[in-house]
């Protein structure tokens, strides 16, 4: 028996229609802004407390190491980490071990100049830029910070940065916060940074791709992450309810709004991938019988 | 001996120094003085690669290969950058006097303009277009044929639903007694027992791989990274 036209037509399907679905499916929640409640994870709430319990005005490093490929799934995770370490008034740390990573900072450091006017850059925040070496940075700064980072991105000299003073190495941090998009980075700060020190903490950032490699840290060498999006819109979730004044800031929600974009395309997929098997179901199983 | 012999030396002597180093706290200082001429050396590594890169692409030019407009663009578009960046173009002195004193990302320079409005988009596009080619493959590729691919593509389904807000409603409702098959249990399963299991077995290969090499490298049995004679 013939297949029915209906399931010849979706055989032969053009993919051109499925683009155009795609477009408009993660479009429309783009475009209109819609943001779902997130009902926050554990791990994320673990990775919320690693911030939020520290004592206020702690130094935290803060290495984003991405580039702009990542930028939709790590730049709300940054925003949101940078935002929280602000109201907290934790001593900000930024310095990046991938090239890309110095345009990263850059917005960090607008979000500090036009919503927290107040932080100083070399009082509350400092931009280190990056250093060539890829994880022997790490590795370097364990030992012997100003050895390497002997200036900030400015080129003023962190002899003279107030905030600079008493951190010779990577023990002046309590906490690191990394934000990665592969390697070297998260898998490399725990390694050489985190777990060799019991007074430093590590919490993440990173791709769901990426994450599948880094679970096996988690809770001994490192406290939690959050992998993708979802987790970054929980992130912003529990951020909201803590500091209310920080949702009323224009763009402080781009996780949650790239979550419902997301969220659309995963039904669409779970409903292309049944679509895809009835296909197959009705065309072999007629074309075999024939 | 100058090619082969002296160059095994200097690399066992320095590989198993910074072995011992991590074992001696004595030796920690060297350790970090070691990882700092690493770092400068790789400066170096940005020069030789920027060289390489440009040597190629003027060879494809030159021989007027098919696609050498490609090339053309390439060199154009590194030498566009490297010009702003080095030479800070529309970056206000951070010091007054000193008109190169600035960062050459300040906001509002030509370099952050490249970066954030030529680089970024250009970047997030090429990521981007994977959401395309995902939605294609699901459609084409991902069919139960068989019962291995059966169980893959139930597992992808079941992900693909606990990671949106409304697939764990679909469960919610199961009594306690049956709180392992709720959605997100069950993914936490899937990725807190099978994968970081599949993981850390791949993790201790890998680790012992590299033991094994650098040893190989170290006692100078494996000279492959000297080069052909």
């Amino acid at each position: 028996m013939e297949p029915h036209p209906v399931w010849r037509f979706l055989a032969t399907l053009d993919r051109r229609w499925l683009f155009g679905l795609t477009i408009f499916v993660v479009g429309i929640p783009l475009m209109t802004g819609i943001v779902l409640t997130q009902k926050p994870s554990p791990m994320v709430i673990d990775v919320f407390n690693a911030i939020d319990d520290l004592p206020e005005g702690s130094s935290v490093l803060l290495p984003l190491d991405f580039d702009p490929s990542a930028e939709g799934e790590l730049q709300p995770m940054a925003e949101a980490f940078t935002r929280h370490c602000a109201e907290k008034k934790h001593k900000l740390y930024y310095l990046t071990i991938w090239p890309q990573g110095v345009g990263m900072i850059q917005r960090q450091i607008s979000i500090l100049s036009k919503e927290y006017p107040d932080y100083k850059n070399g009082v509350d925040y400092v931009n280190l830029g990056y250093r060539p070496g890829y994880e022997v940075v790490i590795n370097t700064i364990v030992n012997d910070f100003p050895g390497l980072y002997d200036a900030d991105q400015n080129g003023n000299p962190v002899s003279t940065i107030p905030m600079m003073k008493g951190i010779k190495n990577i023990r002046g941090f309590p906490l690191i916060v990394n934000v990665s998009a592969g390697d070297p980075g998260l898998k490399q700060w725990i390694q050489y940074a985190a777990t060799p020190f019991d007074t430093i903490e590590i919490v993440g950032g990173t791709t769901g791709v990426q994450a599948s490699t880094l679970y096996p840290y988690i809770p001994r060498q490192m406290i939690g992450m959050l992998a993708g999006i979802k987790p970054a819109a929980e992130y912003e979730e529990l951020l909201f309810n803590k500091y209310p004044e920080i949702a009323e800031k224009p763009k402080t929600n781009t996780a949650s709004v790239f979550m419902t974009a997301q969220e659309a395309a995963h039904f669409m997929l779970i409903g292309i991938i049944i679509l895809g098997n009835l296909v197959m179901w009705q065309t072999d199983r007629k074309g075999a019988s024939e | 001996m100058l090619k082969k012999t002296i160059p095994i030396l200097i690399a066992s002597f320095v590989g198993f120094f910074l072995i011992l180093s991590k074992f001696s706290p004595g030796l920690e200082e060297w350790d970090s003085k070691v990882s700092t001429w690493f770092d400068i050396v790789a400066a170096f590594a940005m020069v030789l690669g920027a060289t390489s890169l440009l040597s190629s692409h003027f060879k494809k030019i030159s021989n007027k290969k098919p696609g050498w407009a490609y090339s053309l663009i390439t060199i154009v578009a590194f030498g566009g950058t490297l010009i702003v960046g080095l030479g800070k173009i529309g970056v206000p002195p951070s010091f007054p006097g000193y008109p190169w004193s600035g960062d050459y990302m300040t906001e509002g320079g030509a370099f952050w303009w490249v970066f954030n409005y030529v680089y970024v988009p250009l970047a997030a596009t090429m990521f981007a277009t994977l959401a395309f080619y995902i939605s294609s493959a699901a459609f084409r590729a991902f069919r139960a044929k068989n019962v291995e691919a059966s169980l893959l593509l139930i597992t992808a389904v079941v992900v693909l639903l606990a990671q949106t807000s409304s697939g764990p409603m679909l469960t919610e409702g199961l009594p306690d007694e049956y709180a392992h098959f709720k959605l997100e249990n069950i993914k936490g399963t899937l990725i807190n027992l099978f994968n970081t299991l599949g993981t850390r077995a791949i993790m201790i290969g890998i680790a012992l791989g590299v033991v094994s090499t650098s040893l190989k490298v170290l006692l100078g049995v494996d000279r492959s990274y000297l080069g052909a004679d």
